[in-house]
């Protein structure tokens, strides 16, 4: 179900950036407009800058013409723009912010796609959900630290040499990879209406966990190493912040980059949280 | 009590498995990284991890064979012990891993899935999709949260490496700086591991990503640390230009079935699926019978640069040619393939399942870096043996006897004592020229493997040093005070007059990149490395007169960076002097004018020194222990010039 998903998904986006590309001409010139802060606490502003686009042009491509020459649309000195990124092929997750009001990866996205006339703008702004550190840099602390609530790893005993592990199911594993996929950028978080800013690390572990966390939850249960501390995963789920804070409005599986089914990982562990607190409450624990 | 503490400098494959080993042997460990560690570059590796398997065993595979291809596939230029002792291990550490939940491809029986792979006959690679090295940093990283949260491994995340801290002759700490506060500060620590990756980003655009600057390993360099075969930089066969970056088309498109070709009428205006076959010119496959697609990187590299740049038949007149799927199933490629066929997907807009990709060779992988040194284990033959024949059996001993002594304690550590380098920052394993899939394999196995040594490093010498926490603050405060004072000198050249070019970093950056992959990439030759290197004295002197555009006293990525491009120019520099020293061709080194490999002069390490009075590099070539391999010829099999390429059949016409 995933690859047909997958394949009919990229096959839709190649045939609308084709449709554009045929008119995209290099050498124009688009202007992209970004929302900037100095700091946290500091005011946010809008800049407009506008930039040459040469073939195969890219968000990141943009902003490193503007880094080497920071002088915005109206010919005001600026400074460069600070953002985050690494691997520039959306792999790393880094790059992430709001284009043209959508969350997404920077590096993969065309500029040829989103702005293919003379004069188009493109629009960029940090992510909402999690606190500005400067311009389109976030702290995304908070993802990681939700991967220890969920114990997102396999219980091992040690990185000696004791044999290999379990054998697999092709289809087990195919279905593993796909969740494995997940690079931590945090788009499915900026969509979801439950998971909002929380700049106290004090209260991040009763606030929402996110679609993200809730994931690894299930890929780790469905390892057969990782199972043995399926109940521990659980409890933490059950409580404040867990899998019932999840409103099911669906938003983080539209907008996950990975195309990770998101919303049936939630589905698995909503009823494995269910049974396991009937299991607790017939064992009396 | 006195607490020893080591510090890893760098999260991807190499400094997480070392924290983890480290960690798991009792002491406290602070990982340092630019990035959150489970963003670091180790995610961009694609095709997969070498190791010998029951498989390839029962058809004649060994240990053995998997070090005897990585030596002739370096080209007999690294040290052999330490390879050996990696190749030995290859088949645990895949074991590890699996262990550790990486969901690797399955078979129908659900056995782990192997595929081929450039430089074997065999098929020995172990993969999970396309995106193996993401797979495996995100097991590592699962590892390593377990272990932050019980507390064994302190992480700073978004700290950059400034300098070590060298006293009483040794390393006992870093100073780093908070790269959203800009505060500047020394840690101190019994061992220091750097495990910082490549330098891709001398280069301009190249494969890697945005954070190898190769900065951390210049700055080590230019406090003392020798640096070992700077000229060996591997460019990638295949990778798809773009704007910002050249991304990575994996070799596991070869491996799995890719086809390269040009068509045999230059400028051939036709689509690529209206060229029939005998008008197609498969060069590889034409010249190198019995490896075909999957010769190494360095020999498909130079055969698609002289078909593009010398005979001028790259695919529309163009420096590309096509890398062809389009033959295979496409259920089939999506199942084997599917993370790599969708970037080019996403970043051309053509999908490689049914039309050929164009690709083209681009900086990759450093197989130079810190200089390290070894301990010699059990296996130590009277004579060198002579190349082994593939798929004949290990010689007989081979597979008892140890390459490297587990533990002792200068398993690759650099000349400075307490101060190690893993990874790719490593030059021990793959010489002249890194074989395909066989980087995971090294980058894990020297943190898993010379972890070990680090904590017999502290432990065993620990009576007669006194442990880092001990030692006076002056030694500490000295290099702070060095980088508070670089610092300061670069933030007061913020100008407020027009950018100019020439004081521009971002500018210097960029040229510093254009010539180095001019002059330093897949063809050489002595009067062009001269030219290089008196351009890079010209970028030296412009980088002293340098302009930021930014003074803001947080998070300022301009003013690291500019920082970064002064480290680059070093590097660069010792690359270059280390490919005009070595007159002979070599792997990845290939010189118009010494076209030969010369053993008996550059059988040899090159090693750079930095001298920090002149501010200038120097290099020897130094002998190396090749007492395992006798040397041969490397040739994969190709075929002499007079039966090789036919020349370009003029038949467009016949095509009705």
């Amino acid at each position: 179900m995933t690859s047909t998903h997958t394949q009919a998904h990229a096959s839709a986006a190649a045939r609308k950036a084709a449709a554009n590309r045929v008119n995209a001409k290099p050498g124009r010139k688009v202007f992209v407009r970004i929302l900037r802060c100095d700091g946290p606490g500091q005011p946010s502003r809008w800049e407009t800058f506008s930039v040459t686009i040469e073939r195969g042009a890219n968000v990141i491509s943009c902003l490193q013409q503007i880094a080497a020459n920071p002088i915005t649309s109206d010919g005001t000195r600026s400074t460069p723009v600070v953002w985050d990124s690494g691997c520039l092929e959306e792999v790393c997750g880094a790059c992430t912010m709001v284009i043209n009001g959508k969350v997404r990866q920077s590096c993969s996205c065309l500029i040829d796609d989103h702005a293919p006339t003379e004069g188009d703008t493109i629009t960029l702004e940090p992510m909402s959900k999690f606190p500005v550190v400067r311009d389109l840099w976030v702290d995304r602390s908070r993802l990681f630290h939700n991967l220890k609530r969920v114990k997102a790893w396999v219980p091992i005993d040690g990185t000696y040499a004791l044999g290999p592990g379990p054998s697999e199911s092709a289809e087990s594993q195919e279905q593993r990879y796909v969740m494995s996929t997940c690079m931590s950028c945090g788009c499915c978080l900026e969509a979801c209406p439950q998971f909002n800013v929380e700049p106290d690390p004090a209260a991040w572990d009763t606030a929402f966990v996110g679609a993200h966390a809730l994931n690894q939850a299930r890929l780790f249960n469905q390892h057969e190493t990782g199972r043995r501390m399926k109940g521990e995963r659980l409890d933490a789920l059950m409580g404040t912040g867990g899998v019932n804070d999840c409103g099911n409005a669906q938003n983080c599986v539209k907008v996950c980059p990975k195309l990770i089914p998101l919303t049936e990982s939630i589905a698995v562990i909503g009823r494995a949280t269910t049974i396991h607190a009937f299991a607790r409450w017939f064992s009396g624990k | 009590m006195t607490q020893h503490r080591v510090i890893v400098v760098g999260g991807g494959l190499a400094g997480l498995a070392a924290s983890i080993r480290i960690a798991e042997a009792g002491l406290p460990v602070d990982l340092f990284s630019l990035v959150p560690v489970k963003r670091s570059h180790s995610v961009c590796a694609q095709g997969g991890i070498n190791a010998c398997n029951e498989v390839a065993r029962q058809q004649g595979y060994s240990e053995y064979e998997h070090f005897d291809e990585t030596i002739y596939g370096g080209d007999f230029l690294a040290d052999q012990h330490p390879v050996l002792e990696m190749a030995n291990w290859a088949p645990k550490i895949i074991d590890l891993l699996d262990r550790m939940g990486v969901p690797f491809n399955r078979t129908a029986e659900g056995r782990r899935d192997l595929r081929l792979f450039g430089g074997s006959l065999f098929k020995r690679t172990h993969f999970a999709g396309a995106t193996t090295g993401q797979q495996l940093i995100y097991a590592l990283d699962e590892q390593t949260r377990r272990y932050e949260s019980e507390e064994k491994v302190t992480k700073y995340e978004y700290w950059e490496f400034l300098w070590p801290v060298i006293e009483e002759g040794r390393c006992v700490g870093i100073v780093a700086q908070d790269m959203r506060t800009m505060q500047i500060r020394s840690f101190r620590a019994d061992a220091v591991v750097m495990a910082t990756g490549g330098c891709g980003l001398v280069f301009g655009k190249s494969t890697n990503s945005i954070i190898c600057n190769g900065a951390a390993a210049a700055r080590c360099y230019q406090a003392g640390v020798w640096y070992g075969n700077p000229e060996m930089i591997q460019v990638h066969p295949t990778a798809i230009p773009g704007a910002d970056k050249l991304r990575l088309m994996s070799e596991s498109a070869r491996g799995e079935g890719g086809r390269v070709w040009v068509p045999r009428t230059p400028r051939d205006t036709r689509a690529p699926k209206d060229i029939p076959e005998p008008e197609r010119f498969y060069f590889l496959e034409e010249k190198y019978p019995a490896y075909g697609n999957i010769v190494p990187r360095d020999i498909a590299t130079r055969e698609i640069f002289d078909i593009c740049v010398n005979q001028g038949m790259g695919v529309g007149g163009d420096n590309q040619v096509y890398l062809d799927l389009s033959h295979k199933d496409p259920e089939y490629l999506t199942k084997k393939l599917g993370g790599i066929l969708e970037i080019y997907e996403k970043f051309v807009g053509v999908d490689p399942r049914f039309e050929p990709m164009k690709i083209f060779p681009a900086v990759h992988y450093s197989m130079g870096g810190l200089w390290t040194q070894f301990t010699k284990g059990t296996y130590n033959p009277v004579e060198p043996r002579v190349k082994h024949k593939s798929g004949a059996p290990a010689p007989i001993g081979s597979d008892l006897g140890q390459g490297l002594q587990p533990g002792a304690p200068n398993n690759m550590m650099t000349n400075v004592p307490g101060l190690y380098a893993f990874g790719e920052l490593n030059f021990a394993y793959h010489g002249a020229n890194r074989l395909g899939a066989n980087a995971l394999l090294s980058c894990i196995f020297d943190g898993l493997f010379c972890g070990v040594s680090v904590a017999n490093y502290i432990r065993n010498d620990a009576p007669s040093k006194s442990p880092s926490c001990d030692l006076p603050a002056s030694a500490f405060d000295r290099v702070v005070e060095q980088e508070n004072a670089k610092s300061k000198r670069l933030l007061d050249t913020v100008s407020t007059g027009d950018p100019d070019p020439a004081t521009n970093p971002y500018i210097i950056g960029k040229e510093l990149g254009d010539e180095m992959t001019a002059a330093c990439t897949v063809v050489r030759e002595d009067a062009r490395l001269g030219q290089c290197l008196q351009r890079l004295d010209a970028l030296k002197e412009r980088y002293t007169r340098l302009k930021l555009a930014d003074d803001s006293p947080w998070s300022n990525q301009s003013f690291t960076y500019a920082r970064a491009v002064g480290d680059m120019l070093a590097i660069a520099e010792a690359v270059a002097l280390g490919a005009r020293g070595r007159q002979e061709s070599r792997g990845a080194h290939y010189r118009t004018d010494f076209t030969e490999r010369d053993d008996a002069n550059f059988m040899k390490s090159t090693v750079a020194r930095y001298n920090a009075q002149t501010r200038t590099s120097s290099v020897t070539f130094e002998p190396i222990d090749a007492s395992l391999i006798l040397p041969t010829v490397r040739t994969y099999g190709k075929k002499d010039a007079a039966t090789g390429p036919k020349p370009p059949a003029s038949a467009v016409a016949t095509n009705a």
